[in-house]
């Protein structure tokens, strides 16, 4: 039976002192000011030990100016870790995905330039396959219900309704979807189980669900009135009180088929 | 020496560490006349069933790969689309000649139960046959981790070395003689996968 996966997400941006740059784990709340918390390649090491099932890099700079010292992260990984990864943040074109590849990424992660040329999808998915695209799609609720996609970042509102966008992409070639909820990004308060269950109701394609997860029983939620594939999550693992194994082993008692083995 | 055949379908590089970590002292044979070198094989891939065989093709390496598995009986490893280009025929979008290894089609995954998605993405139990020395040593149906639309069914069942279930049987590993495939992701399934490449670095067929 396939199992339901955790997905650690380790975000980034370039720190620089004097001529010498490199990338730092962080994490924000709703979007907002990024704190630094550490080292992505090192926590990547950790959660392997913890067993993760996946993991997703993301690039919150988004910039063409880091995108060495990014490959130059995603290389190390590569190197250390031998479990499959996702790697997001400014991607733009057919060649920023080949260069991602190259560099040791299973999946590529593809959001503002997917909804500014929707093409990218086809394009990406032809050369690549489906099963390295993978939509990102940020989003916020809106006041009398309804959500809207946001790019960039979460600073640019594009009127696109999520669960129709996300019909789309699947059409044009998309092999995963990964929904994050703005509103909830860093809060601990819980996923957006309405929206989650919206879009895996309406594509064929897998959906990581992420922004919110702060307890255990909300990775439960997730799975079981969510309907997702995955839930990811960047904030609960990364201040170490919880971990991928002690989710894991809650989330099992809760009846939900996860790996057992390490 | 253990040779991965760069034909231009996907990374090399989360193979070519895998193998590294594993003892593996291996190399990317980006030229058929590389492959001779090679004690043992492996065709790795990602993406399409047609572009694979282009790509094998143009590059010139259809024919030295059959000589390596037929006539030098090395041991060769396939996985994922590496593996599925190993059958007669593949039918992701249209209907394509394989390399012919395997007496099978590649065809697309179709669970019989409607809440399981196509691709098959994420890690599945698989289970193997008995005294396989390629499973040699691992827990008992543990889990790999597979990335697929497109499965290999098999017309000859002794080939079938594991399978694992989605929405029915789906075949998770094929063996024939010197020929060994897996639809998973040894180099990606953690510790297992890094234990079923060292068997296969010791597996005299």
């Amino acid at each position: 039976m396939l199992k339901r996966r955790l997905i650690p997400k380790l975000q980034m941006k370039e720190s620089r002192t004097g001529m010498s740059s490199r990338m730092v784990l962080v994490t924000t709340i709703r979007f907002g000011e990024a704190v630094e918390i550490g080292d992505p390649v090192s926590q990547a090491k950790i959660y392997e030990a913890q067993a993760a099932d996946e993991l997703i890099f993301l690039d919150l700079d988004a910039s063409s100016d880091n995108r060495e010292t990014m490959l130059g992260v995603i290389r190390e990984a590569a190197e250390e870790i031998f479990m499959p990864f996702t790697v997001g943040g400014g991607v733009k074109s057919v060649a920023d995905f080949r260069n991602l590849l190259l560099a040791g990424a299973d999946k590529v992660s593809i959001n503002t330039a997917a909804v500014e040329t929707p093409d990218l999808i086809e394009r990406a998915s032809d050369v690549f396959g489906s099963q390295c695209v993978v939509l990102s799609i940020d989003y916020k609720r809106i006041e009398g219900g309804g959500y809207r996609v946001w790019t960039r970042g979460g600073k640019v509102e594009t009127g696109l309704d999520p669960v129709r966008w996300a019909v789309d992409g699947e059409r044009r070639g998309a092999g995963e979807i990964l929904l994050t909820s703005i509103d909830r990004d860093g809060t601990r308060t819980g996923l957006d189980l309405e929206l989650t269950r919206m879009v895996a109701e309406s594509v064929s394609i897998p959906i990581i669900t992420s922004g919110g997860a702060g307890v255990a029983a909300h990775f439960v939620d997730g799975f079981l009135a969510g309907k997702a594939d995955a839930v990811s999550a960047g904030t609960y693992f990364c201040f170490r009180d919880e971990n991928p194994m002690q989710t894991r082993s809650r989330i099992k008692n809760a009846g939900i088929p996860v790996r057992l083995h390490t | 020496m253990t040779g991965i055949v760069d034909y231009g379908m996907g990374n090399l590089l989360s193979v070519f560490n895998a193998f590294e970590m594993a003892g593996g002292n291996a190399f990317i044979c980006s030229r058929p006349e590389e492959l001779q070198k090679a004690e043992r094989l492996v065709l790795p891939g990602v993406g399409a069933f047609r572009d694979c065989m282009r790509n094998l093709t143009e590059k010139g390496f259809t024919e030295v790969l059959d000589d390596y598995v037929n006539r030098l009986c090395r041991p060769v490893l396939g996985i994922c689309l590496g593996m599925q280009a190993m059958a007669r025929r593949g039918f992701e979008g249209g209907e394509f000649r394989g390399l012919g290894w395997f007496d099978a089609d590649v065809v697309r995954l179709r669970p019989s139960d409607p809440s399981l998605r196509v691709p098959q993405i994420g890690w599945n139990d698989v289970s193997w046959r008995t005294g396989s020395d390629l499973f040699g040593g691992l827990p008992q149906s543990c889990d790999f981790y597979f990335v697929h639309s497109y499965y290999m069914k098999c017309s000859d069942d002794r080939d079938v070395e594991a399978s694992c279930d989605y929405g029915g049987e789906v075949t998770a590993a094929v063996r024939k003689n010197n020929v060994f495939a897996t639809q998973f992701h040894p180099e990606k399934s953690q510790d297992h996968g890094l234990k079923m490449i060292a068997n296969f670095l010791g597996w005299r067929p």
